[in-house]
């Protein structure tokens, strides 16, 4: 793309005429050749089952680039990610780009290469999209919106009501990568570390273990607010209480080291490339191994279990002295803090 | 450790027999309230030894005026209000910084971020809100020297800066207490040095002991308080003799005294504290941003019916307060024990659905 090297995205880009076509033909079909040739409105997809889920996410991450990831790879994991906790097989994803005028084309080319790595990676076709320009302000460099088509697993029989005390809960490897390796490179903290985010497609992690066992209760990507926040979800909607175990709970060591100097919580910070099990207590431990085998899975480790309420449901950890604290929903926007 | 823990269990369980009640420990430090929250010592150590969160926060325990006071400052759009992160959802009267949505506010890591802020922005004013206790008033000293060195004119500093010794004292003399004694705090300690609680220690005869912020230094804490409560005896005992000297970081002491001293100012729920607030020094008005802007005074807070300042003490419980769970609940707090997410009000709130812990 040496072409392209200094040049801006324009508000004619956006525009439907000739540069238009000009941006898509030489920039943006290129990277999805397999099935956006045609460009017709809409594409036609043939499922191989009728059980099937729908999903949309909207990407607005800042910094666009971070150490482990960009916006593009983001915006297909976030999607892919959202249909395998459904029990989907992702089959088709749209992509919908919405550009700040000014944007160097060398970047979006960037951006767009991510997110055909990320699709092939996850075996998912970008198969329709769009493009919208608008003026300089009005976004920040490029959001992204991508949706979703997947069928059905048939081993997924994931619903909160399946859950009960004693199943056990999984995760597959540590929290809190992705928000604090997106807050270390914000603008304010700045501190150079080694922390990457863990954003990866989790569908084929979820296939392998879906194929082994029709026991997983319910599964969920404990995005934004942490699995504090996804575990604070399950206790609400089934009434049962979730006791974690602290030093259970895999965390990286600067992520712990970077929580702890900013005054977080890892379990309360976003992932990416994570997935939270609840699976029946008879086949937790071959969960577990099948999920450990897995690149995405090295780190994995059963951190609680589902208990009967005592009251209120809530989320109680159990910390390293044996002190236990109820975990919170989080607020919404971690902040960093002095005391 | 589980040995060392029993072991301070035991004395904890003498202590409350030889006391025949329930003893109140304050701490008086964030991020003791923090680790005790975070390792739930509150659920492994004996009932009646009750852990009091004192005014350690020192976010929770700015005022709303002052807080009201930045919210003005944010409007005007030749200024930038560089703040810590944690000062964003402080209440004022109507709202907070979070709550004011403008872009000229921005969270810094340190008062260094907030001079390169004036660098990059020669045409406005970087306000720099300073609060904090005696650990972070330092930084704030040494940006205003950097900022003086500089000549820059575009800087300056709205000092919120409070001091933990004149709180002490306040909470023991200003009404009826049930503190037995005070677990001080680990970093302000680093700064003042563990013999700035001597006069406390001597005047009201409570114990003072300074410990670091593990759990086994709070609980070895917790204990030796005890000790001393057993052996009917108050003294000044550093158990973080690691980093914390009895005559403190004198360098540090310096430099503040050079450029600050103490004056009267309000610390939310609590009122009025004498010399419990520092403010710059006349001869650096140039960068004190009351100067700069006018401000004659920071007005009261209106706090109408808020008992935070009993709670601290021990003296009820949030319950009783008659804004508790109606107009001060932890999305809209008013007093600083709600506006703390560990502070007694919060915490009730949050696990009065359980037996608190």
């Amino acid at each position: 793309m040496s072409d392209t090297n200094g040049k801006k995205i324009l508000l004619a880009h956006g525009g439907g005429g000739r540069v238009s076509n000009d941006l898509l033909s030489k920039i943006v079909i290129p990277k999805f050749q397999d099935k956006t040739d045609k460009l017709t409105d809409a594409a036609e997809l043939n499922l191989e089952s009728n059980n099937v889920c729908f999903t949309t996410d909207s990407f607005v991450v800042k910094p666009i680039f971070f150490n482990g990831g960009d916006i593009g790879k983001l915006a297909v994991c976030g999607t892919v990610n959202d249909l395998a906790v459904a029990g989907a097989r992702p089959a088709a994803l749209s992509l919908s780009l919405i550009i700040e005028e000014g944007l160097e084309i060398e970047t979006l080319d960037k951006i767009l290469t991510s997110v055909s790595t990320a699709a092939k990676q996850a075996g998912v076709s970008i198969v329709t999209g769009d493009t919208k320009v608008v003026d300089a302000g009005s976004a920040d460099n490029i959001f992204i919106n991508t949706a979703g088509i997947g069928t059905k697993h048939e081993n997924a029989n994931l619903s909160f009501d399946n859950i009960k005390a004693g199943d056990k809960v999984i995760i597959n490897g540590t929290v809190g990568d992705h928000g604090m390796t997106i807050m270390s490179q914000r603008e304010g903290i700045k501190f150079k570390s080694t922390l990457k985010s863990d954003c990866a497609t989790l569908n084929g992690l979820v296939e392998k273990v879906l194929d082994a066992t029709d026991q997983v209760k319910f599964m969920r990507d404990p995005t934004r607010g942490g699995i504090a926040a996804t575990l604070n979800e399950i206790a609400t909607a089934t009434g049962l209480d979730i006791e974690l175990i602290e030093k259970d709970i895999p965390v990286d060591t600067t992520v712990k080291a970077a929580a702890e100097m900013l005054g977080f919580d890892p379990i309360n910070i976003a992932n990416e490339g994570k997935v939270v099990f609840v699976v029946a207590n008879e086949v937790a431990e071959e969960v577990l191994k099948i999920i450990k085998s897995d690149e995405l899975g090295k780190n994995a480790a059963i951190i609680g279990e589902v208990k009967p309420p005592q009251g209120d449901p809530v989320v109680e950890i159990v910390t390293a002295i044996g002190g236990k604290r109820i975990v919170q929903m989080p607020y919404g926007r971690e902040l960093p803090r002095i005391c | 450790m589980l040995e060392r823990i029993r072991k301070a269990h035991a004395l904890m369980d003498v202590a409350c027999e030889a006391m025949g009640r329930e003893i109140n420990i304050m701490e008086v430090c964030g991020t003791h309230t923090v680790s005790i929250f975070r390792n739930g010592i509150r659920s492994t150590i004996p009932e009646n030894v009750k852990l009091l969160s004192g005014p350690g926060c020192p976010v929770c325990v700015t005022d709303q005026g002052y807080i009201d006071i930045v919210i003005d400052l944010a409007q005007r759009d030749d200024c930038i209000i560089a703040t810590y992160g944690d000062m964003m959802r402080v209440p004022g009267k109507n709202g907070s910084l979070e709550t004011s949505h403008r872009e000229n506010v921005k969270v810094v890591m340190s008062s260094e971020d907030a001079l390169e802020f004036a660098r990059k922005n020669p045409d406005k004013t970087v306000v720099f809100v300073a609060v904090g206790f005696e650990t972070t008033t330092p930084a704030t000293v040494v940006a205003v020297e950097q900022a003086k060195k500089e000549g820059l004119k575009n800087f300056v500093i709205f000092s919120g800066h409070k001091l933990v010794v004149p709180a002490m004292e306040a909470l023991l003399s200003g009404m009826n207490n049930k503190i037995d004694a005070f677990l001080c705090p680990g970093h302000v300690s680093i700064m003042i040095g563990s013999q700035a609680y001597r006069p406390i220690v001597e005047k009201f005869k409570k114990p003072c002991v300074v410990a670091g912020f593990e759990p086994m230094q709070l609980i070895e804490g917790i204990a030796e308080i005890c000790r001393q409560l057993i052996e009917c005896r108050a003294d000044v005992t550093c158990l973080y003799d690691a980093v914390v000297k009895p005559e403190g970081n004198l360098t540090a002491q310096k430099l503040v005294a050079k450029y600050m001293e103490p004056t009267d100012g309000y610390w939310r729920g609590l009122g009025k504290i004498a010399a419990g607030t520092l403010a710059l020094k006349a001869e650096y008005a140039e960068f004190d941003a009351m100067k700069r802007f006018g401000i004659e005074e920071i007005p009261a807070e209106e706090l109408g019916g808020c008992r935070c300042g009993e709670i601290l003490c021990g003296l009820i419980s949030p319950p009783e307060c008659g804004l508790f769970d109606k107009k001060c609940t932890p999305d809209t707090p008013v007093g600083p024990c709600m506006v703390s997410s560990e502070g007694a009000c919060s915490a009730w709130y949050k696990y009065g659905r359980r037996q608190r812990r």
